[in-house]
């Protein structure tokens, strides 16, 4: 049946952007498959963006509110996929084995991590897009130097990398599912993006307002709906948590 | 025949927390196919998961292909093939996109559609590994060890729970693989898996190799073997046991039937045929019982391996 030599040994690792493009796409698919993920990082953005737009529930201030409201829900966007999706696939990633099976493959462990962070960047790529055309359907519109809002998200998605992986890497992954829940239904409530944050108190606003998707939903209003520079404030608070979240990460996680 | 070894452990001590897995263990292994048997808990997997490089010994080395699997973790993994005892694949993927993609880190992987269609896979379809049968979860298991066409392949317990045509198809497939000249680790605590497949076979228990050898080694060297034969009943024992070297027994266990434990060689056997001769006895169905594994085993330990 089988002819001599099929199995005979012929090893090598093949070239890493090989290895790194297909382990992006795979992740990426096993993302845009999941019924749970799409409805975390599709699904509710869309529907708080159309909704909130629509519907005079949350009094957004002066002006449109889909000028207020884009801005959060990109924000939120990237928490979604960068944070509470990640958190989630890693843990179970972590929980059955596979983290542990490629860590004997060929594959380089910075290259799995590389493989994630493209896998990431590619889902937020899609999830901007679509927002962005509802958004201007709904009647956006949006101002600014388009370079730091990309920085913006970029810094953003660092910090919520490092926590979702500080999260999938040390907690059980049923604690972690339920936990990056938690965590993305708090910080879409208190965390300035369908709510603006001085409806909180005066002392909570402050703490507030130093949450990564509070700095990075503040910033990019500053540049989208007010047009502002740079706002290095936020994304000073964003290369922070990137700083202590990814180090951290690196720090703790467990691969099995 | 006798080449390099394959893995080389050397007084490897494994401890977690204070349960000390594996104990001052040495351990050979050269190329063709070696059967790590044991109990449950004797240590099998610690020991095969640190020539994987998934642990770092807390006494002891460890070579494998030449190589520290941790240090030298880079070189090594692109070599060597490995089947965890469960899991390691994307809940959500296919087994055939899974294969795929193993292939893919690799850069001579064996034809994926060959594979699939080898062990059975294309019957999978498009089912989620998570739904899959855990005959089909093995399955995938062992051709993503072999797809990169590794040198060496580790399987840990390669057929627990497989049913007989499956469990057949993962031995042609490791005698295949042998025949093409790459070698095999398995982990097993299936006798008839090691006596099967198995060029060397390591016994381990409570950490410690207790017994290498080829099968056939292991069930003649210093275990007790039996002759038996019938004659007429009531023959006089006492004179056979004397006519016999001094640790062996003999005893009439039904009338008629008898037995001689001890180590039977040919001298013992031409023993006892000439001590029937000189009693005029016909010794009918005389038939020499080589020992299995398993007693072995049991004699080795005192321990039931299918617990």
């Amino acid at each position: 049946m089988t002819a001599t030599g099929t199995y005979a040994p012929k090893p090598g690792a093949a070239p890493l952007p090989r290895m790194i493009g297909t382990q992006a796409a795979l992740e990426t698919r096993m993302l845009l498959r999941n019924g749970e993920q799409l409805l975390l990082t599709v699904i509710i953005p869309t529907l708080l963006l159309v909704l909130f737009s629509s519907v005079d529930i949350v009094d957004t201030g002066a002006g449109e509110p889909v000028d207020f409201l884009a801005p959060g829900i990109l924000a939120l966007a990237v928490m979604s996929t960068a944070f509470t999706g990640q958190a989630i696939a890693t843990g179970f990633e972590r929980r059955y084995g596979v983290l542990k099976r490629l860590a004997s493959s060929p594959l380089p462990r910075w290259a799995l991590m590389t493989a994630k962070t493209a896998s990431v960047l590619v889902t937020e790529v899609l999830q901007v897009v679509l927002l962005t055309v509802i958004a201007f359907a709904l009647g956006w519109s949006p101002h600014g130097n388009p370079l730091a809002v990309l920085l913006l998200l970029v810094l953003g998605t660092a910090a919520f990398s490092g926590l979702g992986l500080l999260m999938a890497g040390t907690l059980k992954a049923e604690a972690t599912l339920a936990a990056a829940n938690l965590v993305f239904l708090l910080l879409l409530i208190g965390g300035g993006v369908i709510v603006p944050l001085d409806k909180f108190p005066a002392g909570v606003q402050d703490v507030l307002a130093l949450l990564p998707v509070s700095a990075l939903s503040d910033g990019l209003r500053d540049v989208l709906q007010h047009g502002a520079a740079m706002p290095w404030g936020d994304a000073g608070i964003l290369a922070a948590w990137a700083v202590v979240g990814l180090a951290a990460a690196g720090k703790f996680f467990r691969w099995e | 025949m006798r080449s390099e070894p394959v893995v080389q452990v050397q007084a490897l001590v494994k401890r977690y927390g204070g349960k000390t897995a594996v104990d001052g263990l040495d351990l050979v292994a050269r190329a063709g196919v070696t059967a790590v048997l044991g109990p449950n808990g004797a240590g099998k997997t610690t020991t095969v998961e640190t020539c994987e490089g998934y642990r770092r010994p807390d006494a002891g080395t460890v070579r494998v292909l030449g190589l520290d699997p941790v240090r030298e973790s880079a070189a090594l993994r692109p070599r060597i093939g490995v089947m965890l005892q469960s899991g390691g694949v994307y809940s959500g993927a296919r087994a055939d996109e899974m294969l795929r993609h193993m292939a893919r880190l690799h850069a001579h992987p064996l034809d994926v559609d060959a594979l699939i269609e080898r062990l059975g896979l294309g019957s999978c379809g498009r089912t989620s590994y998570r739904r899959l049968s855990g005959g089909q979860q093995q399955r995938l298991a062992l051709a993503m060890a072999v797809v990169g066409r590794p040198e060496l392949v580790f399987l840990d317990e390669p057929t627990a729970g497989l049913d007989p045509q499956a469990r057949r198809a993962t031995w042609d497939l490791v005698r295949d693989l042998r025949a093409d000249g790459v070698s095999v680790i398995l982990t097993t605590h299936y006798m008839d898996e090691a006596e099967q497949l198995a060029d060397d076979v390591a016994i381990i228990d409570a950490g410690k190799v207790i017994a290498q050898g080829s099968p056939e080694e292991l069930c003649r060297g210093g275990a007790e073997n039996t002759l038996r034969f019938t004659g007429r009943p009531g023959l006089d024992v006492g004179s056979l046991l004397k006519a016999l070297p001094a640790d062996c027994s003999a005893a009439e266990l039904t009338p008629g039937s008898y037995r001689v434990s001890g180590k039977v060689d040919p001298q013992l056997l031409a023993t006892v045929t000439s001590w029937c001769a000189q009693h005029g006895v016909m010794p009918e169905k005389i038939s020499v019982e080589r020992h299995s594994l398993e007693d072995v085993f049991l004699e080795l330990t005192g321990k039931e391996l299918r617990s």
